[in-house]
């Protein structure tokens, strides 16, 4: 049934990247219990336009939890207080009339604040471009069908991909560490038969430029896991570990060798 | 203006593999003194960027997204169309023709129709060597089922995130020419302007969103595939940040608009429940597949919980109507008897604008569990959103704006009436005609990402000597950019009271009433009325804070207000001007006895395309007759 | 260039030295903390000869010098020299990398998995650490024990835990040691990708018993001591 709240916001504002940032209190009224979290910012936002104040900047797009654009942390956690939901789909219903609510974007050095509760995720995009990928130029591709994957590794190459990349494990991570994001990408190709020939320079490439990129390390704390939206499981950072391991073990350095002519 | 579709001769058939072999190459070695560029990252824009960028080109790729992994192609849960016949239940490519050209009402164009159908094959070979993890079989093989009205099955499927997996893989593949070097991306950046010379598209302007820098980006030939403009409704199934910013540049400077009119209302859609509402969410369609859709019988009953509402007074109006298609009739065939009976006034739901989606039979029959295997994930999307738990009590569904058949005009080889301007994917009006059946957008944009602008973009360049890019003190770059600053000054000048979202919800009111899912003749024109008036208060009441020269929000999204304002009077303006009725254009005034569409094919069968003519003048609409030699023009049926 | 254009460093200076990267540090942590998980394990067996009386300790004691025409003892103490040296550099250079990654930190953080043992890691180890010291002074070269005899294992043992402070010192550093085994344990395997959905319920067991088991045996020695049951 639809309720109304009156709730109190401290929210982060930063003008831009090279300014202090500081907590802001705004007061929300009347707000519909049916409204997602997004939309009661929204609602807020209007009033600040139009008393000529500048509205509360945060990033979002397709609101409804698949594009992972935004991003904030609520009241200590990273898309607030329901498991498995992003910002977007989190519903007022989930606060009580009353709250005060804490609103912080993500914090990890390798996601630089850009304003309010906007921050550059343009880390994960180097470490995918750094090889997290499988090298099929257009036009190359053999039958589908040629190539059985096993339902399960099909199934768990699927749970991997289903990373939306949004950060809450690094926003999550006591350690503001990468390594569920890197390893979902290195399970879900590495869980494939087309993913076998650069299985091991992909997990390198990607570690390496995880690491270049200054994110924290993996003490298997576990907060990414239970922050994840999409249900990532920390057995992806395991088998990423692993084939860490045995890449490093073998791995064999590249000869410059002449062209053949 | 002339629309010259460059439609090759012959047998349909042999027509892609002909043109290709009569498209003219570029030299290996000369390839890379060539720059593209490519606005958009989506499943067109991605592909395209990648697969020029491969060919040795110059490629620099534009998204207004942080990341190019989060264009809104991510959305599209459904699956993807592909003539793969892996089923053996009668598919081939000329089905998949057909059940689109018939899908589509008889209004898009046969020749890119076919070759659509053609590649759908090596989609999914292209999208399984990335590594897109489609469902499998246990045999290890990939898995398909019947979507979106199809008697075949042949929609490839990633669980309920198949258009994210797709993306993904196109993601991956640019994020891989951009390590190489070869692809330099620029996110954040939002095109707002593009650069003719002597009817040439030969570059655009962007505004980069974090810092607000307003900068001009020179080529030699520009690729639009920007997506749909479907937000002038403002309450859409798109993503926020969906805009018709680039096409509306694009059309002012010369590019034609054809089929503005042509807009899908997907049925199965999570209703409003209120004024705060900034966008509607989607139920995938496979729903249909299993769930039965009902409304009471009668009015009174609309308010009782459904339980107490017995099976004798329930009306299964889509299964009564359509016997051989039921629960999986078309798109706009669904959506427009959903809007019947809301009319009628038995729509269910606080707002009364709502429909039943039951699932009650389905469980009796498969079980709990065995539905929650199919549809879990949708279900908990559900709950989440309503409160309200699908396994218990039946969804609640109404339709929603969810794609734009229209766009800009292309020819074969996807090139604009601008020469140099290509458009790729949902921006152009290509291969839907005035209705897409499910599954067949996601083909369309890696089609054209992958398959046809790697060809034919070549047969462009061919004929542009290399090193003839204009530089940066061109006058018409400095026009271009001056252009987008006035704009972006006038906005700020005006100093009203009124936010962009206001004029938005106010323009989303007029569209939805007068140019959704029933048009009429006096309802366009008081919307052709309406909507100026809306442009005009919204040019002197518009509250902007802050200045341009910063990460600002409100900027961004008055800028998209002010050409979505535009875009909606066009739109009225061609469903207006196209009287009869055809897919998901519905003009009241032409139906027959039993409320279905009646086309009128000796006066409509063709695309109108829209010549911009100057602000204040009435556009000129252009047509390009269509023939159908290989589908016999019929009349629909799904009954 | 603004923050929004990318551009990666090119693949030939992503050097793969596996020192470097904080997966490798990991696993020299994982690989140095087992084997001292398996000394303290397999020293708290040993001392269990301590409840068989002085004979039986000093005898094993004796066996431990002299195993190997006496070169055991210097393998086994270069062994684990290398294992603590490098366990600590690891721990301090991934701490350091930690800190580092998280400039501003959260007003309010809520933690939901996190266990205390998790998050006092670095704690619990710094104890153990001076604990180590403090435990070699005390009973190896007798530097601080009030009546050291050397090659009289049993002697310094009980004497050493008859000054209560002493004892309680022990008591801690073993608390501390269960924490640092209790995640340790179970996170080396996680390190060293030694994860399988069907045995993943033990992991945490395992790490439970062994934690109580050596943590458990080991506080009972000073306790026994104290109490007079080993005199
Ligand atoms: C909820 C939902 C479900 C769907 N399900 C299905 C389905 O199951 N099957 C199916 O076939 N189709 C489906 N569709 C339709 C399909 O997803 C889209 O039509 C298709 O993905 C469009 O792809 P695109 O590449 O053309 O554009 P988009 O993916 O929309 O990409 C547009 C790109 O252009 C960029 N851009 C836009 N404007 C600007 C600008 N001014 N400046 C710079 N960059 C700009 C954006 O940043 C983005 O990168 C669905 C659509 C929705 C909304
Ligand atoms: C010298 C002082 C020590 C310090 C500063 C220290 C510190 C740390 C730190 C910070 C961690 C990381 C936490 C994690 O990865 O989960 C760790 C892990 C670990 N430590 Fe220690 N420690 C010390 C001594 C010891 C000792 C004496 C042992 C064994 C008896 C030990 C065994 C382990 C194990 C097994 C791990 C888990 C490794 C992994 O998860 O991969 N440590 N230590
Ligand atoms: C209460 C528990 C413990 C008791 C009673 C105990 C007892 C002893 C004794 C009697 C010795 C001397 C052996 C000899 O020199 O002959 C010894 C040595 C040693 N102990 Fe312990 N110990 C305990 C816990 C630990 C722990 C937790 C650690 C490590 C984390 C540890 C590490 C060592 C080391 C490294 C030596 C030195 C071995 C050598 O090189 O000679 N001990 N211990
Ligand atoms: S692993 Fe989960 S939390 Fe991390 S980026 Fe992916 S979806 Fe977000
Ligand atoms: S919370 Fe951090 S420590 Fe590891 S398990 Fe997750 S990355
Ligand atoms: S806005 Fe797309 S995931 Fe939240």
């Amino acid at each position: 049934m639809e309720k109304h709240l009156n709730l109190t916001l401290q929210v982060w504002r930063q003008k831009d990247g090279k300014s202090e940032g500081s907590f802001v209190d705004y007061p929300a009224k009347h707000i519909s219990t049916e409204m997602s979290f997004l939309e009661m910012l929204d609602v807020v936002n209007e009033d600040l336009i139009r008393k000529g104040e500048d509205p509360i900047a945060f990033d979002h797009d397709c609101r409804e939890g698949i594009c992972g654009t935004c991003s904030m942390v609520i009241n200590g956690r990273p898309h607030g207080p329901k498991e498995r939901t992003t910002t977007c789909q989190l519903h007022m219903r989930s606060f009580s009339d009353g709250d005060t609510i804490t609103i912080e974007p993500w914090r990890a050095k390798p996601f630089p604040v850009l304003k309010d509760l906007i921050v550059d995720r343009g880390a994960f995009d180097r470490i995918i471009a750094a090889g997290g990928f499988i090298s099929a130029p257009t036009g190359c591709g053999q039958d589908a069908n040629a190539l059985p994957v096993p339902k399960q590794n099909a199934d768990l190459a699927m749970d991997a991909a289903a990373c939306i990349g949004c950060g809450a494990c690094v926003a999550a991570c006591p350690n503001a560490s990468a390594m569920l994001f890197v390893s979902a990408k290195v399970s879900h190709l590495a869980l494939l038969p087309q993913g076998q020939p650069e299985r091991y320079s992909r997990v390198r490439d990607m570690v390496a430029q995880m690491d270049s990129e200054e994110f924290g390390t993996c003490t298997n704390h576990g907060e990414c896991e239970a922050a994840c939206p999409k249900g990532i499981t920390m057995e992806n950072i395991a088998r990423m570990n692993r084939d860490f391991i045995k890449s490093s073990l073998t791995f064999r350095p590249e000869i410059a060798s002449g062209g053949a002519g | 203006m002339e629309l010259n579709a460059r439609t090759p001769e012959g047998p349909i058939e042999k027509s892609w593999d002909k043109h290709r072999f009569d498209l003219k190459l570029v030299n290996p070695a000369n390839k890379r003194k060539y720059k593209i560029l490519v606005v958009g990252s989506g499943l067109a824009g991605g592909a395209a960027a990648a697969s020029l960028a491969e060919l040795g080109y110059e490629v620099e790729c534009f998204a207004y997204q942080d990341s190019p992994r989060r264009a809104h192609s991510i959305a599209a849960q459904g699956g993807i169309n592909a003539a793969k016949n892996y089923h053996n239940d009668g598919d081939s490519i000329f089905r998949l023709f057909y059940d689109t050209v018939k899908g589509g009402d008889f209004r898009a164009r046969e020749a890119n129709v076919y070759r659509l159908a053609q590649v759908s094959v090596n989609i999914i070979d292209q999208c399984v060597s990335q590594g897109v993890p489609f469902a499998r079989e246990y045999g290890g093989l990939l898995d398909n089922r019947s979507f979106g009205g199809a008697q075949v099955s042949r929609t490839f499927y990633a669980r309920g995130q198949t258009g994210q997996q797709l993306l993904l893989g196109a993601y991956q593949a640019l994020e891989r020419q951009i390590g190489l070097g070869k692809v330099k991306m620029h996110s954040r950046h939002e095109m707002q302007e593009l650069i003719v010379v002597d009817g040439v598209a030969k570059g655009i302007v962007t505004r980069d969103m974090v810092t607000g820098e307003i900068r001009s980006h020179l080529a030699d030939a520009v690729c639009l595939a920007t997506g749909g403009y479907g937000n002038t409704m403002y309450l859409a199934t798109y993503a926020k940040g969906c805009n018709g910013t680039a096409i509306w540049r694009a059309y002012k400077k010369g590019a034609a608009f054809a089929n503005p009119c042509f807009t899908q209302i997907h049925p199965t859609c999570i209703p409003v429940t209120g004024d705060h509402q900034s966008k509607l969410t989607l139920m995938s369609e496979s729903l249909r597949n299993d769930g039965r859709i009902w409304v009471p019988k009668r009015k009174e009953d609309c308010g009782k919980p459904p339980s107490q509402i017995p099976e004798e007074d329930r009306d299964y109006y889509l299964e009564r109507k359509y016997p051989s298609f039921g629960n999986l009739a078309p798109r706009d065939v669904s959506s427009r008897a959903a809007k019947q009976v809301c009319d009628e006034g038995r729509g269910v739901g606080p707002t009364g604008l709502g429909v039943y989606l039951d699932f009650e039979d389905a469980i009796n029959r498969l079980g709990a569990k065995k539905i929650e295997e199919k549809y879990g994930n949708l279900f908990e999307m559900y709950e989440r959103i309503t409160d309200e738990n699908p396994y218990k009590t039946p969804m609640r569904i109404f339709p929603a704006t969810h794609y734009t058949m229209g766009g800009l005009w292309v020819d074969y080889n996807l090139m604009s009436t601008v020469p140099g301007l290509f458009v790729l994917g949902e921006a152009n009006f290509s291969d839907h005609g005035a209705n897409r059946l499910g599954a067949s957008a996601l083909m369309q944009g890696l089609a054209d990402g992958y398959f046809v602008i790697p060809y034919t973009i070549g047969g462009y360049l061919a004929g542009v000597k290399p090193g003839t890019r204009i530089t940066e003190d061109h006058p018409a770059v400095k026009d271009a950019m001056a252009a987008v600053q006035n704009k972006v000054d006038r906005l700020f000048a005006i100093g009203g009271k009124q936010t962009p979202t206001h004029f938005h919800r106010e323009l989303g009111k007029v569209m939805w009433e007068n140019c959704g899912m029933g048009r009429n003749e006096a309802g366009l024109k008081k919307a052709l009325e309406v909507i100026p008036q809306i442009r005009e208060q919204f040019w002197q009441d518009l509250a902007l804070p802050g200045s341009g020269n910063e990460l600002n929000q409100s900027l961004e999204l008055a800028g998209r207000v002010a050409d979505f304002l535009e875009i909606g009077e066009l739109m009225c303006r061609d469903a207006l001007e196209r009287r009869e009725s055809c897919g998901g254009h519905f003009r009241e005034e032409w139906q027959t006895e039993e409320g279905e569409a009646l086309r009128d094919d000796e006066n409509f069968c063709h695309v109108a395309a829209w010549e911009y003519t100057g602000d204040g003048n009435a556009p000129k609409r252009h047509i390009e007759p269509l023939k159908f030699e290989n589908v016999h023009l019929a009349t629909r049926s799904y009954k | 260039m603004s923050v929004a254009e990318q551009s990666i460093v090119g693949a030939e200076d992503r050097s793969p030295g596996f020192l470097d990267s904080s997966v490798g540090r990991k696993v020299v942590m994982a690989i140095t903390g087992v084997v001292l998980f398996g000394f303290v394990t397999v020293h708290m067996l040993g001392n269990l000869t301590s409840y068989m009386g002085a004979e039986a300790m000093n005898h094993y004691a004796e066996f431990l010098h002299t195993m190997i025409h006496g070169m055991g003892i210097w393998v086994f103490r270069a062994v684990m020299l290398t294992a603590v040296a490098l366990h600590s550099w690891a721990a301090l250079s991934l701490t350091l990398s930690n800190r580092a990654a998280r400039p501003v930190g959260y007003r309010a953080q809520q933690r939901q998995a996190a266990t205390w043992a998790s998050r006092t890691m670095r704690w619990s180890g710094v104890i153990l650490g001076i604990f180590i010291i403090f435990h070699l002074l005390h009973l190896t070269t007798g530097s601080v024990h009030p009546s050291f005899i050397k090659g009289d294992a049993y002697h310094n043992f009980v004497t050493g835990f008859q000054v209560p402070a002493v004892a309680a010192f022990y008591i801690l550093a073993q608390l501390c040691l269960g924490l640092h085994m209790w995640h340790g344990v179970w996170s080396f395997t996680q390190t060293l990708g030694l994860v399988h959905p069907r045995y993943n319920g033990l992991r945490r067991n395992f790490a439970t018993v062994l934690t109580i088991l050596v943590v458990g045996v080991n506080i009972s020695y000073p306790v026994a001591v104290l109490t007079g049951f080993i005199h």
